[in-house]
């Protein structure tokens, strides 16, 4: 995927440098953007060789399906992490936008698939408010939310102790089990969220303004750019994106299983970080994310397929390929540095 | 977490009265009503039942006090607790002093490990210890090959029931830990210099303080409190659990510093507070709960009371200075 730019030329050096960038830097710029998608590659390949069960169609559909819920999370994360936030909330509102869909399908499908949006939606509007127009830190704000989230999620469901089913027969619940060309229908719409999250970020206005914020917040107000509307604007979509994952995910399982996506907002920052997005904020593509959740999940996978690896080191590596990853980050960015300073 | 300077308020005043001592206002209130509303809370019973329970998230809010007070976060105190319980059972057979010994060194070694790519790589502290956090509880969970062990050992399980002068001997080791952090902020180099750097990173290190230094042994101490925290819960439980040990405690041991006072922006550090915060987070969950209100409606209020307290904290760079 094209790699996304800076829009605007903050500071008046850059533009200058960016002319003059010698090889080494761009290896190294190409090196963050595209890092995670080689590394993918080369997991998938050595994998294929060396597993018989790895590279056949039934696998390949069941890791596509798995990420596919990561997926949507790590998009919305995606987002408000290049604007140089972070949203921690997202596990429990997936939980909660789960738990929401399996309670509203009684009252009718398009309830059970708009009461996780419309109140995973405001949950995510609450933390724009706080963080945009509040001015408190994301952090602690999505940290608040995190627990509020849950609070809400034990309340309508008798303190965690009633899990609602699903009417395997309802169009919602097929949407998260039923199958299109081979592929779950949770996958396409993985694929079709990616696709128009990444004309969002490189095409329109918010992307652009998302990418200048997550720059130089002052220097995006000083633009006159609608920093608070659109900061606010990212919190709500992380929310919604997060409140839709949990809802398929609660329709491929036909139940609203209350113990879900403790930890999920990790993976999703795990993912986004290992796709090249700076925590920092400012730089970020959406494809990177995407190949840095198939990369957890592939590595999921082939840990599983060792069958003689407890899956404990699961974890274990994907901790420590997260670390390897953000140190070759900073690595490269300081290198970076010095070469704009040159 | 840059903020701009709005313009200073009437309500300065009360405000910064609020921030620096609203927690201590609200453990009062709490007391008070509890006091008058709640059967059975002013018995020694109930005290030291309520204080066992905070020990160990206060121990590792010591530490978690500190790192913020860098501008940093420690974000595998939870994984580090599951790691020190698991190693616990693997050494008990040759002495519980061993074991202690060997858990602790572990934590250390993963604060060496934060402080590292923190301190000298030059991660974000938020990812470096993410990754930790992952990786940690994954690496407990192979040391104890994804078991639960019952813990036999009686000196060790002495820890988690043995009194002292009344009080439980846990409540003794997080007050003397407590005091020693709180020395250790207010009258040594280290603590100044730990300040300094939340403060002003690049000043300090052009003033010519062992930046790096200070930073690697902040993460350290966070390791190696949150290890006595994992031991603690785990002489407690009376069974090291490293699946379940430590869970969350990151969340809780960050919202007692937050509600303590101490900033996120760093450049300060309140134990006093800290203590406070951990109480009075522990306190509303059990007037709660003693008021029959369900775990939901604990978790809500506790959302509120973090945004709240931050909200306090923010009018800091706006009025107050």
């Amino acid at each position: 995927m094209t790699t996304t730019q800076q829009p605007t030329t903050l500071d008046p050096d850059e533009s200058v440098s960016s002319n003059t960038m010698t090889r080494a830097e761009r290896l190294a710029g190409l090196v963050q953007r595209r890092g995670s998608i080689v590394v993918l590659a080369l997991v998938v390949l050595i994998a294929s060789v060396s597993f018989d069960a790895f590279p056949t169609i039934d696998n390949a559909q069941n890791i596509a399906i798995q990420s596919s819920f990561l997926a949507i999370v790590a998009l919305g994360m995606t987002f408000v992490i290049i604007s140089g936030g972070i949203d921690l909330s997202v596990g429990s509102v997936y939980a909660l936008g789960g738990v929401l869909a399996a309670y509203g399908i009684q009252f009718g499908s398009l309830v059970g698939l708009l009461l996780p949006l419309v109140v995973c939606g405001a949950i995510g509007l609450l933390n724009g408010v706080l963080v945009a127009y509040g001015r408190l830190a994301p952090f602690i704000v999505t940290l608040a939310t995190l627990l509020g989230a849950r609070g809400l999620l034990l309340a309508i469901t008798d303190e965690g102790s009633t899990t609602r089913l699903m009417d395997r027969e309802d169009w919602l619940t097929q949407l998260g089990q039923g199958t299109f060309l081979g592929l779950g229908i949770p996958v396409w719409i993985t694929i079709g969220l990616f696709a128009v999250g990444v004309v969002v970020l490189q095409r329109t206005r918010f992307g652009h303004s998302t990418l200048a914020i997550g720059g130089s917040r002052e220097a995006a107000a000083l633009m006159g750019l609608p920093v608070a509307r659109n900061t606010m604007l990212l919190y709500v979509g992380s929310g919604m994106l997060a409140g839709l994952a949990g809802a398929l995910a609660a329709a491929y399982s036909a139940s609203g299983v209350t113990i879900v996506g403790e930890g999920l907002e990790l993976d999703a920052i795990a993912a986004v970080v290992i796709g090249g997005t700076l925590l920092t904020g400012g730089a970020g593509t959406v494809g990177g994310t995407l190949a840095g959740v198939l990369l957890l999940r592939v590595i999921q996978n082939v840990i599983n397929q060792v069958g003689t690896l407890s899956s404990h080191y699961q974890s274990v590596v994907s901790g420590a390929f997260l670390a390897v990853v953000v140190a070759v980050q900073s690595y490269l960015s300081r290198a970076h540095l010095r070469g704009g300073k040159r | 977490m840059t903020e701009v300077v709005a313009a200073p308020r009437a309500n300065a005043g009360t405000r910064a009265w609020l921030r620096d001592n609203g927690v201590y206002a609200a453990i009062v209130v709490l007391v008070a009503y509890n006091l008058i509303f709640t059967e059975n809370f002013a018995t020694m019973a109930n005290l030291s039942t309520q204080l066992v329970q905070v020990a160990p998230v206060l121990i590792v809010a010591l530490g978690m006090a500190l790192v913020i007070g860098t501008e940093g976060v420690d974000l595998s105190v939870g994984s580090v607790m599951a790691i020190a319980a698991a190693i616990l059972p693997l050494y008990l057979g040759y002495g519980v002093l061993p074991a202690v010994l060997l858990a602790l060194v572990a934590g250390g070694l993963c604060g060496a490990l934060n402080g590292t790519l923190v301190a000298v790589v030059g991660i974000q502290p938020i990812v470096a210890t993410l990754a930790l956090l992952v990786g940690g509880r994954g690496l407990a969970l192979v040391f104890a090959d994804g078991q639960m062990t019952v813990i036999q050992n009686d000196s060790l399980l002495g820890l988690g029931t043995g009194e002292l002068l009344g009080l439980p001997v846990i409540v003794w080791l997080a007050a003397a830990l407590a005091a020693l952090v709180w020395l250790l902020v207010r009258y040594t180099t280290f603590g100044r210099q730990l300040v300094a750097i939340g403060g002003n990173r690049s000043a300090s290190a052009l003033a010519g303080l062992p930046v790096r230094r200070v930073l690697m042994t902040t993460y350290v101490i966070s390791g190696v409190l949150a290890a006595v925290a994992g031991i603690v819960a785990t002489a407690r439980l009376t069974a090291s659990d490293p699946s379940a040990i430590g869970n969350l405690y990151e969340l809780s041991a960050i919202t007692a510093v937050v509600v303590g006072g101490t900033p996120l922006s760093g450049g300060r550090v309140r134990i006093l507070g800290t203590v406070a915060g951990a109480v009075l987070m522990q306190m509303i969950t059990a007037t709660l709960i003693k008021h029959n209100l369900p775990d939901s409606t604990a978790q809500m209020v506790q959302a509120a009371i973090i945004v709240l307290a931050v909200y306090l904290q923010r009018s800091r760079a706006g009025g107050g200075q």
